[in-house]
């Protein structure tokens, strides 16, 4: 992680992801014990500051603090000096001289994470999604979540295999890829793992140009869920004006919506992921959302060990974390 | 006031080309070029050895934001800021609070402008309030002098309208400058639109946007018979657009910014919002392409589009800050850096800088209606105006955002070396820079 911070996916190589993995696997290991805390974090002040709407991102990384025993400080937007004009640069600098070492931020405007880690001289910061940028953690549960899957079904132990299982997946994310963050950093992470990443998106939901993206964009979404090994849904996100490009939800769910009919045609093994919330109806139908394939409770369950373990690589000796 | 000066030493840049002479400026006129010139006593002498002496500059694209944003900038500031960077005339863009929409604004400015050492020329407004919606008074404008009129920031997005100005302007005989970016291509984007701008998740202004404006207004100006002048070009394709209408006939002339010279979209991957600007920072081909345009003489003019802003429209989310940065302290060294560098041409140099853009912006003679306007971008003959811009191609002056004129300090070049810097600065014969010192 560059500098202690989490920023992006890419700020991590090979080995800082599956450092992140096998640590996250031991904290899931802390959450199934009877005291389920521990006091690696005593004494650090974590602040979340949550400038755009969230209920399972702000929940899971305020339980990941507490568990790490850190003082979690919490800024809620609506009824701080924000809404009286405050500039984000004036808001973090006051947060910061209360004495901060590590900021969780989500902003709705892309890059506010790596503005504000430019502004704060010391304080780690972790991207927690940012506008249509990247959301890092919600990649890295989603790769361990796929790994433990992927382990469980060839009988080993998911803790301890790196990135194997990973490699060479074909993994095909659709739907809203121009507005996601999550898709944007689950194809660094994936590609980081070794796995293929395909999109399918009507043209309008593709981001405005690929180049020098490493994925491939499919013609026939059909054909592409036979041959996938890890099916990304995502939501069509209205807040940022998705509705107005494409002609109707109903017509969206109709050729790129995952149907009953769509999820019977995926190979054996094949699983479905969405970082939620999920909307039923319109990108994932609602008996599929409860299908065992679909796992997307299993991804809010790795929530709190995968970001227990980004808070204690950012925050733990920076010695060893840099580069 | 006006004093008698001796730049000594220095290589005499005209139209024509360059030769060693010195120059004498007597009571704010050049009273005699050559070589071993009798001086009045009291002559003052500026060492100009190893330099070019050329006409002032004159930026066709200045912000000066008075009225309204003097925390950013002021006339006498942005004045200021232009004599540190060799101009002796600058046009005042419109984009102010109010906007110079109507006669008290442009009178407000040019009052403001007559207090400073050079040549403040308001642009006016084509529209009121530069909303695009109704014609502004451009005849009431163009009876106090003002000669070119823009609702730069963002153009005129309607076309019928942009034809009616059009329309009017040529019977005014003023020139309608255009901001070519169709907004709704532009979409609200911050940068430019690309495989970066996507993973950056930022919404692009793509080229496009750009382009199909320059296409749309080319084609209005030949419809209409006005002149048209084209700010701050940033793709190839709208080069290639403007070259292809002039050899038509079209009464077209453009210009280019020094940042869309020199800097790549890349600048934006740190969403540092230093870098964000309208039209936005390209890709390296796009910058390939204009400094072969300028080269070529397909493009008129260099202008800054010196654009300051207070801190506090900078320190914001990138998609959320003003767009625009400071140009008028460093566009000559980047302009000779476009050009070539240490080969580049000082007769192109002092072309692009000075006299066409004194051209397009008419203020090649002195006008009565506006008193205190001098002629720019002359060719340095006996009996000229005295603004002269004197260059020391062989300085390396390493730019420092906190150490600079302007008012603001939103400059993408801190810290970057320059090759080339103003060392004397010489304003209706009055010299205000002077071994790279203003006389503020």
């Amino acid at each position: 992680m560059l500098g202690g911070h989490l920023l992006s996916i890419s700020d991590l190589g090979p080995e800082g992801l599956e450092e992140i993995l096998e640590m996250a696997e031991r904290f899931a290991e802390v959450e199934r014990r009877s005291v389920r805390k521990v006091p690696t974090l005593k004494g650090k002040v974590v602040a979340s500051l949550f400038f755009e709407e969230s209920t399972r991102t702000r929940l899971s990384f305020e339980t990941a603090a507490k568990r790490l025993s850190a003082d979690v400080l919490s800024l809620a937007v609506a009824s701080s000096s924000v809404k009286k004009g405050e500039s984000l640069r004036d808001t973090v600098a006051t947060i910061d001289a209360m004495g901060i070492d590590a900021v969780v931020l989500r902003h709705r405007s892309s890059g506010a994470p790596t503005q504000v880690a430019g502004w704060l001289p010391t304080a780690r910061v972790i991207n927690a999604g940012d506008g249509s940028h990247e959301h890092p953690t919600q990649a890295l549960i989603d790769l361990l979540t796929v790994r433990q899957v992927r382990a469980e079904q060839r009988g080993v132990a998911s803790a301890g295999t790196g990135l194997s299982l990973l490699e060479g997946l074909e993994v095909l994310i659709i739907g809203d890829v121009r507005h996601s963050r999550v898709a944007r950093s689950q194809i660094l992470a994936y590609r980081l793992a070794g796995a293929t990443v395909r999109l399918s998106s009507p043209g309008t939901l593709l981001p405005a140009s690929l180049d020098g993206w490493d994925v491939e964009v499919v013609e026939d979404l059909d054909d592409a869920l036979t041959r996938a090994d890890v099916v990304s849904v995502l939501r069509i996100q209205d807040e940022r004006g998705s509705g107005s490009f494409v002609p109707s939800i109903g017509e969206f769910h109709a050729t790129f919506g995952m149907s009953v009919a769509r999820a019977a045609t995926l190979k054996q093994g094949a699983v479905i992921t969405h970082p939620g919330p999920m909307v039923r109806g319109i990108e994932i139908a609602s008996k599929v959302a409860d299908d065992p394939r679909c796992l997307v409770l299993r991804q809010v369950t790795n929530g709190v060990p995968v970001r227990m373990a980004v808070l204690f690589l950012a925050l733990s000796s920076s010695a060893g974390l840099d580069g | 006031m006006a004093e008698s000066l001796l730049l000594a030493g220095g290589s005499l840049v005209r139209g024509g080309g360059t030769e060693r002479a010195d120059v004498l400026v007597v009571d704010g006129v050049i009273a005699a070029v050559g070589t071993a010139l009798e001086q009045p006593s009291g002559t003052t002498v500026l060492d100009a050895t190893g330099c070019w002496v050329g006409p002032g500059l004159v930026d066709l694209h200045t912000h000066l934001r008075q009225p309204g944003g003097e925390e950013a900038e002021t006339v006498e500031s942005g004045a200021w800021a232009a004599i540190a960077g060799g101009y002796t005339a600058v046009v005042a863009m419109p984009n102010t609070s109010p906007a110079a929409d109507s006669t008290a604004v442009v009178a407000q400015v040019m009052a403001l402008g007559r207090m400073t050492p050079i040549d403040v020329a308001p642009a006016g407004a084509i529209t009121i309030a530069r909303a695009g919606e109704r014609l502004a008074p451009m005849a009431a404008m163009a009876a106090l002098g003002v000669s070119i009129f823009t609702d730069d920031g963002t153009g005129v997005q309607d076309a019928g309208l942009m034809r009616r100005a059009m329309e009017y302007a040529r019977g005014l005989g003023v020139t309608l400058a255009e901001h070519c970016e169709d907004e709704s291509l532009a979409q609200g984007g911050c940068m430019n639109e690309s495989g970066l701008s996507s993973r950056l998740g930022l919404v692009g202004r793509p080229a496009l946007a750009e382009e199909a404006m320059v296409a749309r207004d080319l084609l209005l100006a030949e419809a209409t018979g006005c002149q048209l002048h084209l700010l701050h070009l940033s793709t190839a394709r709208s080069v290639a657009l403007c070259v292809a209408a002039r050899a038509r006939g079209v009464a077209v002339t453009a210009e280019v910014a020094p940042h869309h010279l020199t800097l790549t979209e890349e600048c934006c991957s740190s969403y540092d919002t230093t870098f964000k600007v309208h039209p936005p920072l390209r890709a390296g081909d796009d910058v390939a392409a204009l400094r072969r345009a300028l080269r070529a003489g397909e493009i008129d003019a260099v202008a800054t589009d010196h654009a300051p802003h207070a801190p506090q429209a900078k320190d914001r989310p990138f998609d959320e800050a003003s767009p625009g940065m400071l140009g008028l302290e460093t566009a000559l060294a980047l302009s000779i850096e476009a050009l070539g560098g240490s080969e580049a041409d000082p007769v192109q140099v002092f072309d692009v800088l000075s006299r066409a853009p004194s051209q397009i912006a008419r203020l090649t003679k002195s006008d009565r209606r506006v008193g205190g306007y001098s002629a720019q971008g002359g060719n340095l003959e006996v009996g000229d105006a005295a603004n002269l811009c004197v260059v020391d191609p062989e300085a390396r002056p390493v730019v420092e955002a906190g150490a600079l004129q302007s008012r603001a300090s939103n400059t993408p070049y801190d810290g970057r070396m320059l090759l080339g810097g103003v060392r004397h600065t010489v304003a209706k014969g009055v010299a205000v820079k002077v071994d790279g010192e203003v006389r503020r």
